[in-house]
């Protein structure tokens, strides 16, 4: 006990001498898994930190900002935990970002609400993790926000039937409970679902159920990185046509690297998702442009968008605030707060915190022998239906 | 029109036979030499790794890579059992096992170095992609050309390991290492042949799993907990064993995730549990 005061106080001490020497800079602490199985994704969002700092300078309100990463390495809570509360006693960072992982993100979030220090979700897609601090805010999306606008529109878009298969942990849960529900609720049915083992290497015997019912349409979710592939070929194994069977994901299913692996099988699967490299407008022009310069000639994705968006509303909020970085003034300046994305139009829910934002809906073409996700529909100013459900 | 059951049987046997391949080298090298190899999954990502870039850089067919995915992940563990294994073969199997994990690490992490730690793309000959129908049942072609490879492979190694010169100096070796040298068998070679064998074809079955399971680093992990079911259920150093043990693995993976999704990935456990208590050596073990 008489340690801990110790350290406390001497935490404290300390505190406030970086404070009193750290009046010109703002510090953000950065907890991402830059090693490990989560590496890449890490990786890309921290070049998006990195790329909207280079766009917009590195002084904000008159104020230096300087970012501290940490390694989290993986869906750790625990280490989340402990390296946000060094970033907050001993870096004495001002805002809390990055969070690529659901665990890690609720883990932190529980610093930010003690210490009262803003948080940015650049990433983490499960809808609860905004309840858990009231400082927080996310720049990324929900997985039920995704999953219920494509339950919706494929209700209105003549596909009444569907049959879900997701994988079986928390966000697969969100994802088929969300799909159901949005296309029940628009006059369309569930004719089954499976939730799949998330250690899965082999999807045949799934598809092959799934096929024998004969559905008009698959809903799927799986988290992206291996799997997308995976289920990919033993669609096209299994002779699942799309034309007859339309087959629905959300956007991990079809990103860029799961089209690689996935090669023409791919053509035809509809899915609904935030970001793609391809989206028309001037201002992702130049974001891709700006990105591929810096990153060898990759295309970004939305582990990018999420980070480069995620610093936006740090640097407006920090306008706003003429620099004060008290996590109360900075969280009620990012409430509310509209602006311009590479995805477009984006808002922060004032009541929730959460992102509102338009959902694209976009089937898989080859356009010039490579295969794209070509938006085709979108559905404006989506907020979290979870959120919504709740009040 | 022949019933799902039949499909399910084709399906769950290719998947053994995947199985059978990644697992049939560490059957051999813990059964008849003794010695722990959790690393064994590492030479299996090194035959995958092979074929990848020769497919992707220098525009190889598939079917070309497959004898390089073999004779790399057999070259590697030669100079990995000369120079580290072959000092541990008396040792304790903690030592080993601290060992050979310790190199599974540094294999992920090299593999995630120098490849990246996404997955990696690999474009199958368009004839070895879909399925042809049979009687009402979709038979996937990549899935009849595994266990095909499978079966030659299971022919060759009972020919060899019974039948040859090669394979009784080996079995002689295992059994009496002194009576063995006394009759002038060359041990050391004989070892190391026998592991950049198990090794070798550790590497072709990583290469054949890429079309069904895909590739990143973590496979040196990921199968090696398949890859120890199989041996522990088939017994050790048993290649029948080994067979029968990963199409009973494979079935009943297939047939869990088929019939019983609920369960999952999980049935395959239950099955390792129960014969496991019914055989505690393992289906075709010899000794306990």
């Amino acid at each position: 006990m008489k340690t801990m005061l110790y350290a406390s106080a001497a935490a404290a001490v300390l505190a406030l001498v970086s404070t009193a020497q750290a009046q010109d800079t703002v510090k953000i602490g950065v907890i991402l898994p830059y090693s490990g199985q989560f590496a890449d994704g890490a990786k890309q969002m921290d070049a998006g930190i990195k790329l909207y700092m280079k766009m917009n300078g590195d002084t904000v309100a008159g104020k230096k900002i300087e970012i501290i990463r940490k390694d989290v390495a993986g869906p750790q809570p625990p280490v989340a935990k402990r390296l946000a509360q060094e970033l907050v006693v001993r870096d004495n960072v001002d805002i809390l970002a990055g969070f690529l992982l659901t665990p890690n993100a609720m883990a932190a979030a529980d610093i930010s609400a003690e210490a009262k220090k803003f948080m940015v979700i650049m990433n983490a897609a499960t809808s609860i993790i905004t309840t858990k601090s009231n400082y927080s805010v996310r720049t990324s999306h929900t997985l039920p926000q995704v999953s219920a606008t494509m339950g919706a529109w494929a209700a209105k878009n003549g596909v009444k039937k569907a049959y879900t298969m997701v994988s079986d942990y928390g966000p697969g849960h969100d994802a088929e409970t969300s799909f159901q529900a949005a296309l029940k609720s628009a006059g369309g049915e569930s004719v089954g679902a499976v939730r799949m083992a998330v250690a899965n290497p082999d999807f045949s015997a799934y598809v092959q159920r799934a096929k024998d019912l004969n559905p008009e349409s698959i809903f799927v979710f799986i988290p992206g990185g291996a799997q997308p592939a995976a289920i990919g070929k033993a669609f096209a194994e299994r002779g699942i046509d799309s034309a007859k069977t339309k087959i629905l994901g959300t956007g991990e299913l079809t990103d860029d690297s799961a089209l690689v692996n996935m090669g023409d099988t791919a053509l035809g699967i509809i899915t609904a998702w935030t970001y793609d490299h391809n989206h028309k407008s001037a201002l992702n022009e130049k974001f891709v442009a700006e990105y591929k310069k810096d990153n060898n000639g990759e295309n970004p994705n939305f582990f990018v968008a999420g980070g480069y968006d995620g610093m936006h509303v740090i640097y407006e909020a920090l306008k706003k605030t003429g620099g004060k970085t008290d996590g109360e003034a900075l969280v009620n300046a990012a409430k509310g707060l509209k602006w311009e994305a590479p995805r477009g139009p984006m808002m922060i829910d004032p009541e929730t915190r959460d992102i509102v934002q338009t959902i694209y809906i976009r089937k898989v073409e080859k356009v010039g022998g490579k295969l794209v996700n070509v938006e085709f529909d979108k559905v404006e100013n989506v907020k979290d239906p979870v959120k919504a459900a709740m009040k | 029109m022949l019933p799902p059951v039949f499909g399910v049987l084709f399906d769950g046997i290719a998947y053994g036979m995947l199985l059978f391949l990644l697992s049939v080298g560490m059957s051999v090298t813990l059964g008849l030499m003794n010695f722990v190899n959790l690393a064994h999954c590492a030479f299996g990502m090194l035959g995958a790794y092979v074929t990848v870039m020769l497919m992707k850089n220098f525009n190889w067919n598939f079917f070309a890579t497959l004898p390089f995915a073999f004779l790399a992940a057999a070259f590697v563990s030669v100079l990995v059992e000369r120079t580290l294994y072959r000092r541990l073969y008396r040792a304790t199997d903690l030592d080993q096992v601290l060992l050979t994990i310790g190199l599974a690490f540094i294999s992920v992490a090299a593999a995630a170095w120098f490849f990246g730690t996404t997955q990696q793309p690999v474009a199958m000959p368009s004839y070895m992609r879909g399925s042809i129908t049979f009687f009402g049942l979709n038979i996937g072609i990549y899935r009849l050309f595994l266990i095909a490879v499978g079966i030659v492979v299971t022919i060759l190694l009972v020919m060899t390991l019974e039948h040859t010169r090669f394979g009784a100096q080996v079995r002689a070796a295992v059994d009496n290492q002194r009576m063995a040298r006394g009759l002038g068998i060359d041990v050391d070679r004989t070892f190391a042949v026998t592991f950049a064998l198990g090794s070798g074809l550790a590497g072709l079955g990583g290469a054949l799993a890429i079309e069904i399971v895909g590739l990143d680093p973590h496979f040196a992990f990921v199968y090696l907990v398949y890859v120890l079911i199989v041996v522990s259920v088939g017994g050790l150093g048993s290649i029948a064993g080994s067979f029968a043990a990963a199409c009973l693995i494979g079935i009943s993976d297939i047939a869990g995730k088929y019939y019983v999704p609920q369960l999952g990935g999980f049935l395959i456990y239950l099955v390792m549990v129960a014969v496991l208590m019914w055989k505690p050596a393992g289906l075709f073990g010899k000794r306990s």
